[in-house]
This record gives structure tokens, C-alpha cells and sequence, in this order.
């Protein structure tokens, strides 16, 4: 009984199969262009999809020597040294979390409040130049901010901002050490430049469609503008503005050249001093690719590409999850 | 009855309270001034930028920046021809890889894709958008540049050219499906099959929608550092192999930046201007086409 149910069920699968080839050979003969086209079109969209699985394959293969080698360790170690043959990716891990923490702190109130002038306070006849001026700091190459960064901004840094900040502010932890210029605190201030675009337009786009009845109603009230923007704007647009910051934090993680340029790529023991160089892990591929070409020392430079991709996937995911719910996000009440 | 009252103790507007009226007003004032702050100084920084790079960068600016190949370290002159070169070749290629691709990828979401399929496209296009690039240069080093001894041209197009993909993708599709419905069932009803709907009807509805992507994706990978390293890696000399290294407009900035001779660090600025210039008229040029000035921040 069960054999000939389940064979029956071969049965009929083979049928539709075979229905399947049957209409596929009848549209190749009726409209050869037709499947022509979508054969093609098909195809294509398939070589996309091996592009990306691809890519994931070869750095999950490439790294798998590393990971046998080392395990978890690889996460913890200290060194990154082809000379010894030991390998982790430890201060890289701090490094690309400590610079991109430091850049939200300061591109969420920044962006944000940027997203409530453009909106809200700024006159009418300055809102498009103002809005294009700063949607083109999105479009400045990174190298660009580097060049910048490195040739401007860090000698600045290392001759007034670090001594200033030391003088006024030493007693934070952050404010401690030997001013370099560059390090942790140059790639910082970077970083909070390049995600601040990607931040204010996503403020932007999730607080223009907060409902017009809704700061109405709070205006009615008697309600001030920044009353209408802090109790009725914002807490309906907090998912969105949330999913915004980690896209935001997911181009800072990844960001290479600029933060590769300024960070300094020297180890230093694990502090919050910013005045310390360091490393994040794309810095350690853009600075390690070039000796290694075999070995551990290959296979350590691509898992830490590979950690690049994981932790970046994650930010993106829970980032689209965020923006995407907007439709069903909670309309904020007054909450005084 | 009940429902009319209000709790006027927790009713937060209270014009029979002048103190507590002068303090939210002094808040609007002050939240005011801190966001038309934050947005001058945005918008400051970008015009300081671009006239700080050409105020250094512009003196280089001249024929031989055109014409002539980067002297040795050190020495005075030379140009950016082999960078110009080498950066027209890897967009070249790009291009030609990466627009067919992310074309029909657009075409298969909006006119084809249902189900689960279709979303597991669309999923793995938004995902391609989060990768940092460095990792399709690493990619392209792994399976070109390390088995073939070479860094190369090819590599580098390659490595571009996925990074192209989601941004031409996405555009053709969300323009695709602003075509109305009845301008393809027009073409069905004249008896076009869907193939020549779609290349003769609804494409060339959305051209101008789709080119502002492609525009976008160009200027996009043409100033792409991170990816080039790896893959290019950068040279001197005018290349015409695809299977050996190649210059580019971001390499050069990056090395010469990194330079320790001023007269190098100085030309990093004009290269710098150049690539900006390129990138910026770009965009200018497409919202000017597309006649808006959307945010676009993605």
C-alpha cells in the first residue's frame, strides 16, 4: 500500500515533469523568440545568483584551513603574524567595532536632526540645493575622504584636536594616550562623514510619510513644531530611522580605503583610547593581500574577509527587516 | 461626560502657564538652531572639500596631466594618462559585464519573478548592496589574480562589475513596474508577442529610468578603490593586455597619497578633483535628466 502510494506520487511527479517539457518544447516551436528571450533572460539571472553564492563559497572554502587551524581562537588572537605562522584577527574585530560605534554615536543625532531641518524648519526655497548638497556627500569617493583625511585632517588632529581634547577632556578614557593623528579617532570622525548621508536620507524618506492628520492633530493642540517632531514625527518613524543607522553601520563596518588610509594599521594593546592606532578587519586585507599567496597566511587574510561578510549580511538583514515592517510600526502617543 | 475631561495635570500644553509656554518655545528655538547647524555644516564640509582639492589640485590641471605617463618617485611632471586609460578600460569591462546582468536580473523581477524564486533573487540583489566591496576584490584575487600569477585588467573588471549588478538591477526593476499596465496590454492586444512587448514597449517606456541606474552603477564603480587593489593593483605604464596590471584614477590617488614626496601628494589632490568632477556631473547630470532631486541614499 505505502509502496504504491509513494510510487504513484513518483508517478505523477514524473507527469508533470514531463507536462513541463511538453509546453517548454511547444513555446520553443510557437514563439521562438519568446523563449528565446525569457531563456535568456533566465540564464543570466542564474549566473547572478552563482556570482553571489560564489562568492560566498570561495571565501567559506578559502578559509577553511585557517579555521581548522585555529578554531575560534583565530577571533581572540592577538597576532597576525605570517612570520610565526599564528594568526587572529582579534584587534581588527575591536578595531572595526570601536571606529563604527564611535561613527553612529555621532551620525544618528547629526543625521537625524539634519532630516528634521530639511523637513520640518527649513525654508522652502533652500530645502532642494541643501538636500542635493547633502546627498552628494554620498557620492564623494571614498578614497577621496581618504586623501583628505590623511593629508588634512590627521595632522590637524595630531597638532591641536588630540591636545585639545587631552587638555580639556583627558580624564575620559577615550582621551588618553600619545596624539598620533592618525588612529582609531581619525577613522572615527571619517567614518561619521561617510555614513551621515545614508542615515539623513533614510530619516528623510520614513519621517515624510508620517501621516499629515497626525502632527495636524498634535498642532491643533497647541502643540510647538519641535512638539509635533519629538511626539508625533519621531516615535512613528523610530523603526525606520533605526533600520537606516544599521545600514549606516553596515557601510561603516566594510568601509576600506579612507578608514585604511587614516587608522594607522598598527596593533596597539586593547584600550578605549582613540588616540591609538589600530587595525579593522578590511584594513588587514587591503594591507595583507599583497605577501599572501599560499599557506595559512592566505587562508587568514580571506576568513577575514569572510568575518567582514558575515558581520556585514547580519547588519543588512536586521537593517531591511527594520525599514520594511515601517508599514506596521507602532503610531507613537504623547508619552509625557 | 467623562470623556470630555481632560487630566489638565498631565496635559502637557498649558497656555495658563507662561513659564512652562517660554520653556517648550525656547526648546522649538533651540532644536531649530542645532538642526539648521548640523545641515550647514554638512553642506559646508562639501563645498570646503571640493574647493579645498581644487585650490591644490588645479595647478596640475594641464595637457600633460592628459597626455603624459606618472614620472619616477620624486620627480617633477609626468600625468595621469596611464590612470585615464586604465580607469576607462576596468569601467569599460564592468560595464559590459555588469549592465547585461543587472538588465536582466531587473527584467526577471518585474515582469517574470513570482513566488519564491523571484524573492530569493530580490533577497540576494539587496544583499550584493550590503557587501563592502573589498570582498568582490578578494573574490576576483582568489579565482583570478592568486591561480594566475598576475594581477590583471580582467580581474579588476570582474570585480567591478558584480559591484554594478544590484544598482542596475533594482532601478530597471522599480522603473519597469511604473510602466502602466495598459501600455502592455495595448501591445498584447496588437498582437505582440510578450518578448517584443517587453524589448519594443515596455523598455523603451522606462529608458530614461534605466539609464539613470546604469549612470549611477558607472559613476558608482569608477571611484572604487578597495576593490582595485587587489585585482588591477596599479602601474606606470600603458597597458594593453587584459591580462596584466592596470592603472586607475582611485589607485593612483591612493599611492600617491601614501606617497612621501609632496610634489606626488599635490598631484593626489588633482587626481582627487578629477575623479570628483567625474563622479559629482555624473549625478548631476542624471537628476538633471530624470528632472528631479530625489534622496537617494542607498
Amino acid at each position: 500500500m505505502q509502496a504504491s502510494m509513494t510510487g504513484s506520487a513518483v508517478s505523477a511527479a514524473r507527469q508533470r515533469g514531463r507536462d513541463w517539457i511538453a509546453r517548454l518544447r511547444l513555446q520553443a516551436v510557437r514563439r521562438p523568440g519568446d523563449f528565446l528571450f525569457r531563456g535568456l533572460t533566465y540564464l543570466l539571472v542564474l549566473l547572478v545568483v552563482a556570482v553571489v553564492v560564489g562568492v560566498a563559497w570561495v571565501l567559506l572554502s578559502g578559509s577553511l584551513p585557517t579555521i581548522r587551524a585555529f578554531g575560534l581562537s583565530f577571533l581572540t588572537n592577538e597576532a597576525f603574524d605570517p612570520v610565526h605562522n599564528t594568526f587572529g584577527v582579534r584587534p581588527a574585530i575591536f578595531g572595526t567595532l570601536l571606529t563604527s560605534a564611535f561613527a553612529l554615536v555621532f551620525a544618528i543625532p547629526i543625521g537625524v536632526g539634519m532630516a528634521v531641518f530639511l523637513l520640518d524648519y527649513c525654508p522652502r526655497r533652500l530645502r532642494a540645493p541643501l538636500a542635493f548638497l547633502v546627498d552628494s556627500l554620498a557620492a564623494i569617493p571614498s578614497v577621496v575622504i581618504g586623501l583628505w583625511g590623511l593629508l588634512v585632517l590627521a595632522p590637524w588632529l595630531q597638532r591641536t584636536g588630540e591636545p585639545w581634547l587631552q587638555a580639556h577632556l583627558g580624564f575620559l578614557p577615550f582621551f588618553q594616550g600619545t596624539p598620533h593623528g592618525v588612529g582609531l579617532l581619525a577613522a572615527g570622525m571619517i567614518l561619521t562623514v561617510m555614513i551621515l548621508p545614508i542615515i539623513t536620507a533614510i530619516a528623510r524618506e520614513v519621517m515624510a510619510v508620517v501621516p499629515v492628520a497626525q502632527r495636524e492633530a498634535l498642532l491643533a493642540l497647541g502643540a510647538t513644531r519641535w512638539e509635533v517632531i519629538r511626539y508625533a514625527v519621531l516615535p512613528f518613524a523610530r523603526a525606520g530611522i533605526t533600520g537606516g543607522a544599521i545600514l549606516g553601520l553596515g557601510r561603516a563596518l566594510g568601509e576600506t580605503i579612507a578608514v585604511t588610509m587614516v587608522v594607522g594599521n598598527q596593533a596597539s594593546p586593547p584600550s578605549l583610547r582613540l588616540f591609538d592606532t589600530g587595525y579593522t578587519l578590511s584594513s588587514v586585507i587591503a594591507n595583507q593581500f599583497g605577501e599572501a599567496t599560499q599557506g595559512l597566511f592566505f587562508s587568514a587574510v580571506i576568513e577575514a574577509g569572510l568575518l567582514l561578510l558575515l558581520i556585514t549580511l547580519l547588519t543588512n538583514v536586521i537593517a531591511r527587516i527594520l525599514i520594511s515592517r515601517l508599514g506596521r510600526a507602532r503610531v507613537g502617543g504623547l508619552t509625557v | 461626560m467623562s470623556a470630555t475631561m481632560v487630566d489638565t495635570a498631565k496635559h502637557p500644553f498649558r497656555p495658563d502657564r507662561p513659564a512652562l509656554d517660554a520653556r517648550r518655545r525656547a526648546a522649538n528655538a533651540a532644536a531649530v538652531i542645532l538642526t539648521a547647524l548640523f545641515a550647514i555644516l554638512a553642506s559646508a564640509f562639501l563645498l570646503y572639500l571640493i574647493v579645498y582639492i581644487a585650490r591644490l589640485g588645479l595647478q596640475f590641471i594641464n595637457v600633460s596631466f592628459f597626455t603624459q605617463r606618472p614620472r619616477a618617485q620624486g620627480e617633477a611632471g609626468g600625468g595621469w594618462a596611464t590612470a585615464l586609460q586604465g580607469t576607462a578600460v576596468l569601467v569599460g569591462l564592468a560595464a559590459l559585464v555588469g549592465i547585461p546582468l543587472g538588465l536582466a536580473t531587473g527584467v526577471y523581477l518585474s515582469e517574470f519573478g513570482r513566488g519564491w524564486p523571484a524573492a530569493t533573487v530580490r533577497f540576494l540583489v539587496d544583499t550584493l548592496t550590503g557587501i563592502p566591496t573589498i570582498i568582490f576584490g578578494l573574490f576576483a584575487w582568489v579565482l583570478i589574480v592568486v591561480p594566475s600569477h598576475s594581477f590583471s585588467a580582467l580581474s579588476g573588471g570582474v570585480a567591478l562589475s558584480i559591484i554594478m549588478i544590484p544598482t542596475v538591477a533594482r532601478a530597471t526593476e522599480e522603473v519597469l513596474r511604473l510602466v502602466p499596465r495598459e501600455l502592455r496590454e495595448a501591445s498584447v492586444a496588437l498582437g505582440a508577442t510578450e518578448s517584443r512587448t517587453i524589448l519594443r514597449v515596455v523598455i523603451p517606456a522606462a529608458r530614461s529610468g534605466i539609464l539613470t541606474g546604469v549612470m549611477l552603477a558607472i559613476a558608482r564603480v569608477a571611484g572604487e578603490t578597495a576593490p582595485l587593489l587587489m585585482t588591477a593593483f596599479g602601474t606606470s605604464f600603458f597597458n594593453t593586455s587584459l591580462l596584466r596590471p592596470i592603472d586607475a584614477i582611485p589607485l593612483r590617488i591612493f599611492d600617491f597619497t601614501l606617497s612621501p614626496f609632496q610634489t606626488e601628494q599635490n598631484q593626489a589632490y588633482a587626481g582627487a578633483l578629477v575623479l570628483m568632477l567625474l563622479v559629482i556631473l555624473t549625478s548631476l547630470a542624471v537628476r538633471w535628466a530624470t528632472g528631479g532631486f530625489q534622496p537617494r541614499g542607498r
